[in-house]
């Protein structure tokens, strides 16, 4: 009866591995993905992000008002009838001038958002690639490429950013060029840092010895292998970009009227704040420090997951 | 045996070193890894390249496969001179020329799977192949390499030693290649496996004909898969010979060391004799010996080893030394 039993057992396996088609391969992807779900800061941190951003985008259908549009019937009165209410469609308030702050808000963060994010993602992938060729080449391009950032280096950021706004007019664009040009250099350095150690790894002599030219070497199998540092890099690179873009917004150089951004509105929050519209301050801060406060554990948790020294 | 497919002439290989606390414009140091070695190697033949690390083995095969820029020499692959060849010749030839690696996991990339792995020489050499042509070049190749060929989607680090060590050799396989230069592919290996991967790369010889240079650091290894053997010392070469001849009948001082090292299963026996043969420090090759290169270790060492550096001068067929004394 037994053996009959496991002769059964025995086919069914025989079957199973004969039908058994390719295993799914457990990537280093994979494994990061686990230890990145695992860590509740991160994970709390990616879902409010998600809902800052979501809210962003469609916070603006749930709007009474435009964020350009001033309420007559409120203005000269702010500090009394401006409240944040339901009941007169100003759910965060009305600024000094009557206009909804609901809408300034969504519009603002939208304009941050993107700042951080696009700019994040030019300066990131433009590094990345630079650090990468220049690491992987050596020699003498290598040092042309990064005396050149250090010269960039050398510049003082914000005077040059000051000067193309006040030259070129404040629009969104001067600030994105402004902020890329500077921003990419870290990524850089610390990705040619990696590359210099990744191109003595046998497995990229592997790849030359079977022909592979040098520029498919660079894109498939050092910059891949470099997306860990990378990614890292970038996601505490966005709020330094949210940070630039409103330490200009608040000296006045950033985003012009009617557009604001959370610098731009904090700014003004600040000027009016004695005239008791605490709301104009406060809920631009909240989505500012928000959002920060999320990306820098966001970033933890990511570096966390994707340390090298667990592979 | 059959034709000659490699010829290496007096191939040297230099490196320039800064000396400690060097300013731009001092004269770099050179160091001499490679010099002057000269071998030829037959379709279908193992060459072994035994010597102590540092000896410049390793040097010696990348510099014959154009990895690494040769200081002067020549190498001749199938009656083409390697180092005149354009970029894109050079990148034709090697797919007739692979390579397998010392660390198994380190020489694949850690971010793909095996089957891409494999079949990117595949994807360099042949890009109009089909996507499913390719798939079936790799799991064919693995196939015989060992692994299953379901395992295509799987990433290195799920493997063992000896398993990586067999994706690699697949990889070097799969462009159907005449010659793999094999960069001490087993020493990274637990004993029992490296007979396995010795094994196998036996039986991929004999069924396809390839040729390979084999390099190791010590006797044992190469004993058993090489047809002829060839011992550097500090980047030269002081003994080539058959494999059978050169364990029974060893003409160089240094080979014999070696020989006498390897270990035996008795540990008390020939035991004495080693140190007695290998005394002392590899000398640095910044600053290598006059003459003989091996005479600071040699016990036979004379006036004229110190002077005169000796030329390899055959004796026998196919048996090569560099030796002033080699009578006694
Ligand atoms: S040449 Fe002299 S020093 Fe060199 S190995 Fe022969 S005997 Fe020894």
């Amino acid at each position: 009866m037994r053996t009959v039993f496991e002769k059964d057992k025995m086919n069914a396996l025989a079957d199973n591995l004969a039908a058994m088609d390719t295993v799914k391969g457990r990537s280093l992807w994979t494994d990061a993905r686990k230890r990145y779900a695992a860590n509740r800061a991160a994970m709390v941190s990616t879902y409010v992000l998600l809902a800052v951003v979501l809210f962003s985008i469609f916070g603006g259908y749930f709007a009474q008002f435009s964020n350009e549009e001033i309420d007559w019937a409120i203005l000269g009165s702010v500090p009394e009838k401006g409240q944040p209410s339901i009941a007169s469609g100003h759910y965060f308030g009305a600024d000094e001038l009557g206009r909804d702050l609901y809408a300034r808000v969504i519009q603002g963060s939208q304009v941050s958002l993107m700042v951080g994010f696009i700019g994040a993602f030019v300066a990131v992938s433009f590094g990345t690639i630079y650090g990468a060729v220049s690491g992987y080449i050596g020699g003498r391009v290598d040092s042309v490429m990064m005396r050149l950032v250090d010269i960039l280096n050398a510049i003082p950021f914000f005077f040059v950013l000051i000067l193309l706004l006040v030259v070129f007019g404040r629009n969104i664009l001067m600030i994105f060029i402004g902020v890329g040009l500077v921003s990419w250099l870290g990524i850089a350095r610390v990705v040619r840092g990696q590359t210099l150690s990744l191109k003595n790894k046998e497995f990229i002599e592997a790849a030359r010895a079977t022909g592979v030219p040098t520029f498919t070497i660079i894109w498939r199998h050092i910059i891949p292998n470099l997306m860990g540092v990378v990614i890292v890099y970038g996601s505490l690179l966005v709020p330094d970009m949210i940070l630039a873009e409103s330490v200009i917004s608040f000296l006045g150089l950033g985003v012009q009227e009617p557009q604001t951004s959370w610098g731009v509105l904090i700014s003004e929050g600040t000027g009016t704040m004695q005239y008791g519209t605490i709301w104009q301050i406060g809920f631009p801060l909240f989505f500012f420090t928000t959002v920060l406060f999320c990306f820098f554990y966001i970033g933890d948790g990511l570096r966390d997951a994707l340390d090298p020294k667990d592979r | 045996m059959s034709a000659t497919i490699l010829q290496v002439r007096d191939l040297s290989v230099t490196f320039d070193v800064s000396p400690r606390g060097a300013m731009p414009w001092t004269k770099p140091l050179k160091l001499k890894a490679v010099d002057k070695v000269s071998f030829n190697l037959n379709k279908g033949e193992t060459l072994g390249i035994v010597g102590e690390s540092g000896c410049g083995k390793s040097t010696l095969a990348r510099a014959v496969i154009r990895m690494l820029p040769a200081s002067g020499g020549s190498v001749t692959w199938m009656g083409q001179p390697i180092f005149d060849l354009s970029q894109r010749n050079m990148t034709a030839l090697r797919r007739d020329v692979q390579m397998i690696f010392q660390d198994p996991l380190a020489s694949l990339d850690p971010r793909m799977t095996i089957g891409q792995i494999v079949a990117e020489p595949l994807l360099t050499h042949m890009p109009k192949m089909s996507r499913s042509e390719r798939d079936a070049e790799v799991r064919a190749v693995l196939d015989r390499v060992g692994i299953l060929p379901s395992m295509i989607n799987r990433y290195p680090h799920e493997f063992s030693g000896g398993q990586c060590q067999r994706i690699g050799i697949a990889r070097a396989l799969i462009t159907k290649p005449d010659l793999i230069v094999c960069d001490e592919p087993v020493s990274a290996l637990d004993v029992s496996i490296q007979a396995q991967v010795i094994n196998l790369l036996m039986e991929l010889q004999s069924e396809i004909g390839l040729s390979l240079i084999f390099i190791a650091h010590d006797l044992s290894v190469v004993k058993h898969i090489s047809d002829r053997v060839m011992v550097l010392y500090l980047g030269n070469m002081v003994e080539l010979a058959e494999s059978k001849s050169l364990y029974s009948n060893a003409k160089h001082p240094y080979t014999k060391a070696l020989i006498a090292s390897v270990p035996v299963p008795d540990p008390t026996f020939a035991k004495p004799e080693i140190d007695a043969l290998l005394a002392g420090d590899l000398p640095s090759p910044i600053n290598p010996p006059s003459g003989c290169v091996f005479r600071t270790r040699c016990s036979k060492a004379t006036e004229l080893c110190a002077r005169e550096k000796p030329v390899a001068q055959s004796i026998g067929s196919d048996h090569s030394v560099a030796c002033h004394h080699i009578e006694d």
